[in-house]
């Protein structure tokens, strides 16, 4: 015998799938709105340099960028707050908001897992406690994408938003920085989906996995 | 626990009949993935590369009016830049010269008309320093991300509007901005033009404007990005209806306020 479970939810899977071409065109037009002013460098590294402009081609599209911006930012910001919604309606957000403070130590533990460090997993639900915050601070960096991304595109009529972020400029950089967050929880998500294999991406197209281990009958 | 069991259904199946089921939703699963991405893909072509609308597929052009109407409502007097201290002064780039190749004329004068007047009125400097004026050391922002602080002194528009406009007149609803030869232009919607942070600019750091900063006039209006603070106007007209502007008909919001 075998046993098969839905993983996710169809929802989550849908909410997921329609996120990452809207994150991904945010990203982009973004880029080519930071070239008109590209002034972010972290020691040596300079974001970017002129070969990455040139290379895909993104020098002088501002006008182009803006209005991909500002249209598509409606189609990222309704499929986040839908998202959340549903996650909450649904009850699904207990198993992915961290339930208790030794979160952070079990996600220790899974890192040192990871980098085979240590031998045991905390036990955990759906999504181990690693997951859970990363799939938590996501949705808060949306909100924050969210929200500085307003206080730069009406820093006059919203400007007591812009002074909590501690001015015009210092909201533009913290957008910028959590586009790059993004990116890094991009390649590592990828990475970790590749490690985990076909059951585990599948269900996140399907919804459902074979489930191993323990549930797993003596005849298969 | 419990509660999240009923949402995640488990089902036990003779191994076969577990995988024949697994692939029948994965096939299903996958085909309506497909189908959805590329409607996706359409979606995405059809948004880039409709017709244009002042340099902008329209799909896209239509969501940046929208945009600026939802702006406009949400537009108030009472909403402020940012103001500065005189110390904080600093970072404002002249950048654009369109309409200014020619060195200043020394007759300089602006014509103003609204679409009712027959007559275009005339403007020296000295009628516009007539009038009271204000200083302002405000936040100015350029719509390729950099921003500064600029000292102003000038005279309120919504000053310069009522004086014109005699005896209560109806101010139309927009408002026009050119350089003399109309080689740059702005378009204005009345609200932004009449906020009190909107001046007619002579003075810049307490000295008169210097050329390339838009002497002897400039419009100064921190609720727009600096692409609309026009300098050496020599025409403004107030319109009934949506006037152009150089670098909305570039592919640039029209409204492009902040």
């Amino acid at each position: 015998m075998q046993t098969l479970k839905l993983k996710h939810l169809i929802g989550t899977r849908w909410f997921h799938w329609i996120n990452f071409p809207l994150l991904f065109i945010m990203i982009w037009s973004g880029l080519l709105i930071y070239w008109a002013f590209p002034t972010y460098s972290l020691g040596p590294l300079h974001f970017f340099p002129d070969w990455f402009y040139n290379a895909f081609h993104m020098k002088q599209r501002l006008a182009e960028a803006m209005a991909l911006h500002f249209f598509f930012m409606w189609l990222f910001v309704i499929n986040g707050i839908l998202y959340v919604a549903y996650t909450i309606i649904s009850g699904e957000w207990r198993l992915l908001v961290p339930q208790s403070t030794s979160v952070f130590r079990d996600a220790w533990y899974v890192v040192l897992h990871d980098l085979r460090l240590r031998k045991d997993l905390p036990s955990q639900e759906k999504y181990n406690a690693a997951q859970q915050i990363a799939y938590t601070a996501i949705i808060i960096m949306g909100a924050g994408s969210l929200l500085t991304g307003l206080a730069i595109y009406k820093p006059a009529q919203l400007n007591w938003l812009a002074a909590l972020f501690g001015g015009y400029q210092m909201a533009r950089w913290f957008h910028f920085v959590l586009t790059v967050l993004y990116v890094l929880f991009f390649a590592l998500h990828v990475w970790q989906v590749i490690l985990a294999g076909w059951n585990n991406f599948r269900s996140m197209v399907s919804g459902w996995e074979v489930v191993h281990g323990n549930e797993r009958t003596p005849a298969s | 626990m419990e509660m999240n069991e009923h949402r995640h259904p488990k089902l036990v199946l003779p191994e076969k009949e577990a995988e024949q089921n697994l692939k029948r939703r994965s096939r299903r699963s996958f085909l309506v993935g497909g189908a959805a991405a590329a409607a996706g893909i359409g979606f995405y072509k059809w948004v880039t590369s409709a017709a244009d609308e002042d340099g902008v597929p329209w799909p896209q052009r239509r969501v940046l009016d929208a945009n600026g109407r939802i702006a406009h409502a949400y537009l108030s007097d009472s909403h402020l830049m940012p103001t500065y201290s005189p110390e904080q002064v600093g970072g404002v780039k002249p950048n654009g010269n369109i309409g200014m190749e020619q060195p200043l004329a020394g007759d300089w004068h602006m014509e103003v008309t609204s679409e009712s007047m027959e007559q275009p009125a005339r403007f020296t400097l000295a009628d516009i320093k007539a009038l009271p004026k204000v200083e302002m050391i405000t936040k100015f922002c350029c719509i390729e991300g950099w921003s500064g602080i600029a000292h102003w002194g000038g005279v309120r528009f919504s000053e310069f509007t009522r004086q014109f406009f005699k005896n209560n007149a109806p101010v139309p609803p927009y408002v026009y901005m050119a350089t003399a030869d109309e080689d740059y232009y702005v378009g204005l919607d009345r609200k932004s033009a009449l906020h009190p942070q909107t001046l007619l600019a002579y003075e810049q750091d307490g000295k008169p404007l210097e050329e390339r900063r838009g002497a002897p006039l400039r419009l100064v209006i921190p609720v727009k990005y600096g692409i609309k603070n026009i300098k050496r106007i020599g025409l403004i007209k107030y319109m009934n209806d949506k006037p152009g502007d150089y670098w909305a008909e570039e592919g640039y919001d029209w409204f492009a306020g902040l």
